[in-house]
């Protein structure tokens, strides 16, 4: 029974997801984020509410704590970046129905909100560059770090649709056709470096929401270190006082 | 006033008279080094796993529909439910850095030796109920590599012959691991595994003070009555339960000296503690491993199933071995047989500095071959990795079965009459 159900489980698991296996089979680019640059968060949270969050979710991560510590007022990002008139306090979700996602992706799209803790903000930025034309996809994309990707080009009307240098290499013995890198095709609305930030914005918007309390941590941790270094100094004066009589 | 407080509690419990025993008038020996650190820190951080954890109970959801998602708010939304949270986290890795530390200071100064046979074995009934501490409580937050480590390791007792398939569904109490593996590791990590933890930690130090310290020259400091002269005695006063049986010598009291020179110990771990709760409370996925930022999935099984660093060790030990129900005897040994120490040691000398150069060089290897062991099993399996598990798997029995042979007939140097510095 026991092993049936094992056997069941991994079975399925492996014919649900079988782009999830492997990993990275590219090299990862430096997304070079920096979650203290408050414009590249608010430019990064624009882009994720306007391309990201008809799919995806960020169902831990409330508007108004992420207005407040990428420093966009309430009232501001109620009006701009709220679509659904959801109230400040609810949590970044949208109303796709999860059955009909994975019905029209093969998978339903992950939850965002530990993304980048996950699969960290390399992967992020290099995954959101790596995406190609590959007219046997169902939406005619595909990617590079994630082959077989369900998932469409959803910034393709900002960086044009890449096409994939084809290469015949050595593999096992055997020559295959390889995508080996990708080139822009320039029919996108930002030239290269800006769709290059525009990810990393993006990029780092997710890093920020995967550990909201990152800078916060940082400036409260100087403070306890600080104040623990001036107790050392103390305490080892204090013994060194004490075992005066003991040498 | 505060005299006559104490005279009325003094009157009804014993409080002076435990305080001046077991604290003021301890007799300590006066050598203790930097290793002897490590007792008090695994205190440190036990108390703060328990405080850390009762917060973090306070809102916790003890559910599979639940726990994931209430981890998440505790993150998000409790105020400095962050750093609760990381304490927590860091304090489980914290505890075995500190614990494996303590250890090995024991088995270098020989502290398990008789007549410390039994403080010994506390200690390691201590880490015993620290793994399964450890264990369940990974199994919380509802993760990825909760859930599939949890799902390896449980299965671990489906190789035991006969029992196996219905042991494995007693601790899940389910086909799968389930809301209700959930549920009872939730409370087996939250009362009785701690209340066990915090009972062998007391039988720990009565037996502690029952046959003293042991210290790094690994020489007694209590000697028979009437043998030390009056003028080689500590001018401290000791406790009469010590000094009517013994005379000591080169002690001093537990207070204030070793608790002043604990708190320059407890500041300095701190400040490493610290560092790695504030800035980077992962470690590089040692100690938070990415795949636990998912919520647990049945049906994806994540590319590599790893434990926590604590028990790679172990773990590389158990895939050394092809058989399974081997492998896991091989783990169970591995562990029983560091309980055996006492008994493995045939030797009289103590400390490694009055012992033969093959004692150190075996200690040596020994210490190579656990951080391997965790290497290897803390990353993907490769053939060159079996290889080298295997080959640990040898050198890490080898140190006990030469230890047993040697330590016989072994040749020590002579031992110094008083502690030295």
């Amino acid at each position: 029974m026991m092993k049936k159900l094992l056997i069941g489980l991994f079975a399925l698991s492996v014919n649900v997801l079988p782009a999830m296996a492997a990993g990275p089979s590219v090299p990862l680019m430096e997304a070079g984020n920096d979650i203290s640059d408050q414009p590249s968060l608010q430019r990064g949270a624009k882009l994720f509410m306007n391309y990201c969050l008809g799919c995806h979710q960020m169902q831990y991560q409330r508007y108004e704590r992420t207005f407040r510590d990428i420093g966009i007022p309430t009232e501001v990002g109620q009006e701009q970046l709220i679509f659904d008139g959801s109230k400040v306090g609810s949590h970044i979700t949208n109303s796709m129905a999860k059955d009909d996602a994975a019905k029209w992706f093969g998978a339903a799209p992950p939850d965002l909100t530990n993304v980048a803790r996950v699969r960290g903000s390399d992967w992020i930025y290099t995954y959101l560059k790596s995406f190609y034309k590959d007219e046997s996809r169902p939406f005619g994309v595909n990617n590079t770090l994630f082959p077989s990707v369900g998932m469409p080009h959803v910034l393709q009307e900002l960086q044009g649709l890449p096409t994939p240098i084809v290469e015949e290499v050595e593999e096992n013995g055997q020559k295959v056709t390889k995508v080996v890198g990708i080139e822009t095709d320039g029919s996108g609305e930002m030239s290269v470096d800006e769709y290059d930030q525009a990810v990393r914005d993006l990029t780092n918007f997710l890093e920020y929401v995967g550990e909201p309390t990152r800078l916060e941590s940082e400036a409260l941790g100087i403070k306890v270190i600080g104040f623990l270094i001036i107790l050392f100094i103390l305490a080892f004066m204090l013994k060194k006082e004490y075992w005066r009589d003991v040498h | 006033m505060f005299g006559k407080i104490v005279d009325w509690i003094d009157d009804r419990i014993p409080m002076t008279r435990v305080w001046n025993m077991h604290i003021a008038q301890y007799p300590a020996p006066k050598n203790f080094n930097f290793w002897y650190f490590f007792g008090s820190l695994a205190m440190l951080v036990l108390v703060n796993q328990i405080l850390t954890g009762i917060w973090l109970t306070m809102n916790y959801v003890p559910s599979a529909e639940g726990a994931f998602a209430s981890i998440e708010y505790i993150m998000r939304d409790v105020e400095y439910g962050w750093l609760l949270r990381y304490l927590h986290s860091t304090g489980a890795s914290a505890f075995f850095i500190v614990v494996y530390l303590h250890m090995f200071r024991g088995m270098i100064y020989g502290s398990y030796q008789k007549p410390r046979e039994l403080l010994w074995l506390f200690g390691m009934f201590i880490f015993l109920a620290l793994m399964a501490e450890a264990f369940m409580g990974y199994l919380l937050p509802w993760g990825q590599m909760s859930f599939w480590g949890a799902q390896v390791i449980i299965s671990l007792f489906g190789a035991i012959p006969v029992i196996g398939d219905d042991l494995t569904l007693w601790i899940r109490g389910d086909y799968v691991i389930s809301g209700a593996t959930l549920n009872r590791f939730f409370a087996l990590h939250v009362i009785a595994l701690p209340l066990v933890i915090v009972i062998l930690v007391f039988l720990h130090i009565v037996a502690l003070h029952e046959v003293g310290s042991n210290n790094p020259d690994g020489i007694d400091n209590k000697r028979k009555k009437g043998t030390v002269a009056e003028e080689d005695k500590p001018k401290f006063k000791f406790h009469e339960y010590y000094t009517d049986k013994k005379d000591i010598i080169d002690a001093i009291p537990f207070h204030p000296y070793y608790t002043v020179k604990d708190i320059v110990g407890v500041v300095g771990f701190l400040i490493l503690f610290c560092w790695v709760v504030f800035f980077m409370p992962a470690m590089g996925g040692f100690f938070l491993e990415a795949p636990n930022f998912e919520a647990a999935n049945p049906l994806k099984t994540p590319e590599h199933i790893f434990p926590v660093w604590y028990f790679t060790p172990f773990y590389a030990i158990l895939r050394a071995i092809p058989d399974k129900l081997m492998g896991v005897a091989a783990m169970g040994a591995s562990i029983v047989v560091l309980a055996l120490l006492p008994w493995i040691d045939r030797g009289s000398v103590r400390s490694v500095r009055y012992r033969c150069g093959f004692h150190k060089w075996n200690i040596a290897g020994f210490v190579v071959t656990f951080v391997l062991l965790g290497w290897v099993g803390a990353t993907p399996q490769t053939d060159f990795k079996t290889i080298v598990s295997q080959v640990c798997t040898v050198t890490y029995f080898m140190f006990f079965v030469l230890l047993f042979v040697y330590s016989k007939n072994e040749k020590t140097k002579p031992l110094p009459e008083r502690l030295t510095k």
